[in-house]
């Protein structure tokens, strides 16, 4: 029960963030010089000062600042984010229509990184010093150290092009019409490059975090406690360890859930994934202001919801952290 | 003899290359009884804790049994395999630590952890081990058992936790009970109840308590049999009062010499000075913040009003949470108060600004708790010392050979000056923090226990040159202490604080022979071997 007050608490605390990044938003339009109509304007080749005026009126640029801004607002939490003139479609639909391959993509590499980093942390900490240990250690460094595009590139020339294992590129064969399950295992055959790509770094990050924290509990007092007990050393490493050791990795992760977002529109671009790093980036390739601070408002929102569910998992898993 | 339960035979534990001797423990020989508790007692780096460890195997990596066996139950437990360790550990030699606040597993519930015991070694069923567990609380006198099993330890108070571990460790009625300084982080009248509680079932059971100690009050109060470690070498051991009554070993009789007596030494009578710093109506509150409902509001200083006299010692005695370290922050103006006035030497300070403050602090200066973390690792003990002075304007050269000298005076040698902290020990650490808080020739020291984290002998060597310094230099001190022996040695007077507030200030002859408040007498009944104390006392005043 205190938990879900607690996570009321957060929640509530996000509204003003919402509402923060809403502001900067519209502020960041008004930076750019110029507006809306005397983009069109300048588009449409040749119009005349009325043209540009009459735009004007049309889009509600001749009003103050403030009404503007009220205005503003009031969309925005209709999920009414503008209309993309280059796609010739509502912002809020575009942006809708990219989410669900991105919330894959990322969903996808951050689980398992967090996962996998994980298992491999206590692998490497309970084999310390050991060959296995060490193997990680390398294998932890070389991911780091690995840029993403070109870990991209090499997957695709490796995987795709000598071994013809995986498709280069894409979210679906669309052309095979694949129905069930074997539509949702060819996106699984497509996932498996970018969510490598994306995840392999933070793979490697949580691998080292975690072997450095289990390596912290492993001096704690509670488990000379469980081991006096008479409790066997597996019993001790999972039923005991393995969550105290895995809160600051969590913890680092759900800052880090930020980051992942940018990485994307690297990978998603390497791979032409159908997600709203593509979209982002075409939308800047094209100057499409409405659609990149749409992209810029969903991005936030993303993060900040799946702060929440960090801070949700956290909580229920530290008795400690109360409201 | 046939009711010996542990056999510790010529055990000696070898140290890996590089530790400061050989062996933590060398040629030990020690038998256990049944119904018996046995003090091993030693101070800081004798080998105590890990002669207890090596029992259960569980020293820590790289330290090792080298010779010598511990004969338990017909099996020689330095030879025992893990398996044949695992079914001993919990089930027939149980274990307790000194901080049970970092012994418990934070994420697990009291009632999960003590169950665990019961799962590991015997086929009971869930309902009756919940069952089993809520039993044991209850044995261990914990109120509300039911409620304390769904408890995690945060939520518990340290004597509840430590309870919580008695209970875990006795789960299964162990032979041998080892007991590793277990009271040493509580308060005292805590340290009382559990000292009781532990013999009181280490009785009706009749198991065998090893039980570690540096506190010979402790040893006074709960020991059947004594063994005194010095260096990792067994330099006395016998039954409890052959040892404190008529200690044959140089070691023990120097141990015993320097446990501070429950007695107020004579003293000079002092003319009454002119008071150097006041504390009046001091109030300060901490409120727990909360974005809706009420916070809770923790009162720390509930209008405390004291005076510091010129040339006087004012102990404040209480226990963690009176608000003694509190009030002695508040009056040197490292924490701000609510309400109320600090007065220093005739000047009200209680809200100067901080860059206002500066004349002022060279007038009264600080000696901290711990010696290892008030020094900077980084900063050489001349620097540490200097520093100081330089910032109150005084030329380098004048300030380091300032800080020279005042190395002599705390009983150090000058060449300690170009050495870094961590070269030193922990009283040589205290000597240097001494002689860091004179270098700005203060009126008014204040010293928040300064001796809690010294070993006896080195206590009463700091508390020695304390006092001298005080009265070469005609310096009041403020004297913040949990330990009322302490207190009784080296205070003028005593203000006894509780809750934020100050229930007795006497002086320190009429509150050791008449304490008025009951929470007075309660600590005076408290004080580890009281009772020993006294009788000692008797001895020393014919």
């Amino acid at each position: 029960m205190r938990r879900w007050r607690y996570f009321g608490y957060r929640l509530v605390f996000a509204l003003p963030v919402v509402f923060g990044i809403l502001v900067l938003n519209f502020f960041l339009i008004q930076l750019a010089p110029g507006d809306a109509a005397s983009v069109l304007a300048g588009e449409s080749g040749a119009a005349s000062p009325e043209y540009t005026a009459l735009l004007r009126e049309k889009f509600g640029l001749d009003r103050p600042l403030l009404e503007q801004f009220l205005a503003y607002i009031a969309n925005a939490l209709q999920f009414n984010l503008g209309y993309s003139f280059r796609n010739d479609s509502p912002v809020f639909e575009l942006i809708l229509a990219r989410l669900g391959p991105t919330l894959l993509l990322m969903l996808t590499a951050f689980g398992a990184a967090l996962g996998l980093g994980t298992a491999l942390g206590v692998l490497a900490a309970v084999a310390r010093n050991s060959w296995r240990d060490a193997l990680i250690s390398v294998i932890t460094l070389v991911c780091y150290a690995t840029p993403v595009f070109w870990l991209g590139l090499m997957l695709i020339v490796v995987f795709s092009v000598n071994l013809n294992w995986l498709p280069t590129s894409g979210f679906e064969n669309i052309a095979e019409g694949y129905e069930g399950w074997e539509r949702w295992v060819d996106i699984g055959r497509h996932l498996v490059m970018p969510g490598t790509a994306l995840g392999l770094f933070y793979l490697a990050l949580y691998t080292r975090v975690m072997r450095a924290s289990m390596l912290e509990q492993t001096g704690m007092d509670y488990v000379v406690t469980a081991r006096a007990k008479g409790q066997t050393e597996g019993r001790i490493v999972f039923g005991h360890m393995l969550r105290n050791a895995f809160l600051p990795v969590l913890t680092m992760a759900g800052v880090q859930a930020g980051n992942l977002i940018g990485g994307s529109v690297v990978v998603e671009t390497v791979f032409g994934w159908p997600g709203l790093g593509t979209l982002a980036f075409n939308a800047l390739q094209s100057r499409d202001l409405n659609l990149l601070l749409g992209i810029f408002f969903m991005s936030a929102c993303l993060v900040v919801l799946i702060n929440l569910a960090v801070e949700l998992l956290t909580i229920t898993l530290d008795p400690r952290i109360q409201a | 003899m046939s009711d010996a339960v542990l056999d510790i035979a010529d055990l000696t534990i070898g140290l890996p290359p590089g530790a400061d001797r050989a062996s933590a423990v060398q040629g030990m020989n020690l038998v256990l009884r049944a119904g018996e508790v046995t003090c091993l007692v030693g101070e800081s780096g004798s080998g105590k804790s890990l002669a207890a460890r090596a029992v259960l195997g569980l020293l820590p990596p790289r330290v090792g049994v080298a010779a010598g066996s511990i004969m338990f139950e017909g099996q020689d437990l330095t030879k025992a395999t893990p398996a044949q360790l695992a079914k001993i550990r919990g089930a027939r030699i149980g274990m307790i630590f000194q901080e049970p606040m970092t012994a418990l597993n934070p994420l697990h519930s009291i009632g999960r952890q003590i169950e665990e015991v019961l799962s590991i070694h015997t086929p009971l069923d869930r309902k009756a081990r919940r069952d089993k567990v809520v039993a044991l609380l209850a044995d261990v006198h914990l109120p509300e058992p039911a409620r304390i099993a769904r408890s995690f330890p945060h939520q518990l108070s340290g004597g509840q936790r430590q309870r919580a571990m008695i209970a875990m460790a006795l789960a299964l009625d162990p032979k041998l009970l080892i007991a590793d300084e277990p009271t040493t982080a509580l308060d005292v009248t805590t340290q009382a109840q559990i000292l009781h509680l532990i013999h009181d079932l280490q009785r009706s059971h009749g198991t065998a308590v090893l039980f570690i100690t540096h506190d010979f009050g402790v040893v006074a109060d709960i020991a059947d049999q004594v063994a005194v470690l010095q260096r990792g070498v067994l330099v006395e051991a016998g039954p409890r009062d052959a040892v404190l009554d008529n200690p044959q070993h140089p070691y023990t009789q120097a141990l015993l010499a320097a446990v501070p007596r429950l007695v107020v030494p004579q003293r000079a009578p002092q003319q009454p000075g002119i008071v150097m710093l006041e504390s009046i109506k001091a109030r300060k509150e901490y409120r727990q913040r909360a974005l809706l409902g009420r916070g809770r509001t923790t009162v720390a200083l509930d209008g405390v009003s004291v005076a510091l006299r010129r040339g006087e010692t004012l102990g404040l005695v209480g226990e963690s949470g009176s608000g003694k370290s509190t009030l002695a922050r508040a009056m040197t103006r490292l924490l701000s108060i609510d309400s109320g006035d600090i007065v220093l030497d005739g000047d009200e300070i209680t809200r100067t600004p901080q860059r206002l403050m500066r004349p002022h602090r060279q007038k009264i200066q600080m000696i901290f708790q711990d010696p290892y973390a008030s020094l900077n690792p980084r900063q050489k003990v001349v620097d540490v010392i200097a520093e100081g002075p330089i910032i109150h304007g005084l030329p380098r050269a004048e300030a380091e050979a300032r800080a020279r000298e005042l190395l002599g005076l705390v009983g150090l040698d000058p060449s300690a000056a170009d050495r870094f902290p961590h070269e030193f020990s922990g009283g040589q650490r205290q000597r240097i923090g001494i002689a860091r808080a004179l270098a700005l020739r203060p009126q008014v020291l204040v010293a928040d226990e300064p001796v809690s984290a010294l070993d006896v002998s080195v206590q009463a060597q700091v508390l020695a040159l304390l006092a001298d310094i005080k009265a070469r230099l005609h310096l009041s001190l403020l004297f913040v202490t949990h330990d009322l022996r302490v207190a009784l040695q080296i205070c003028d007077r005593i203000a006894v604080m509780r809750q934020g507030a100050i229930v007795e200030l006497a002086d320190t002859a009429d509150i050791y022979h008449a304490p008025q408040h009951p929470y007075t007498k309660a600590l005076f009944a408290a004080v580890p071997g009281a009772a020993w104390l006294q009788k000692e006392a008797a001895h020393a005043a014919p």
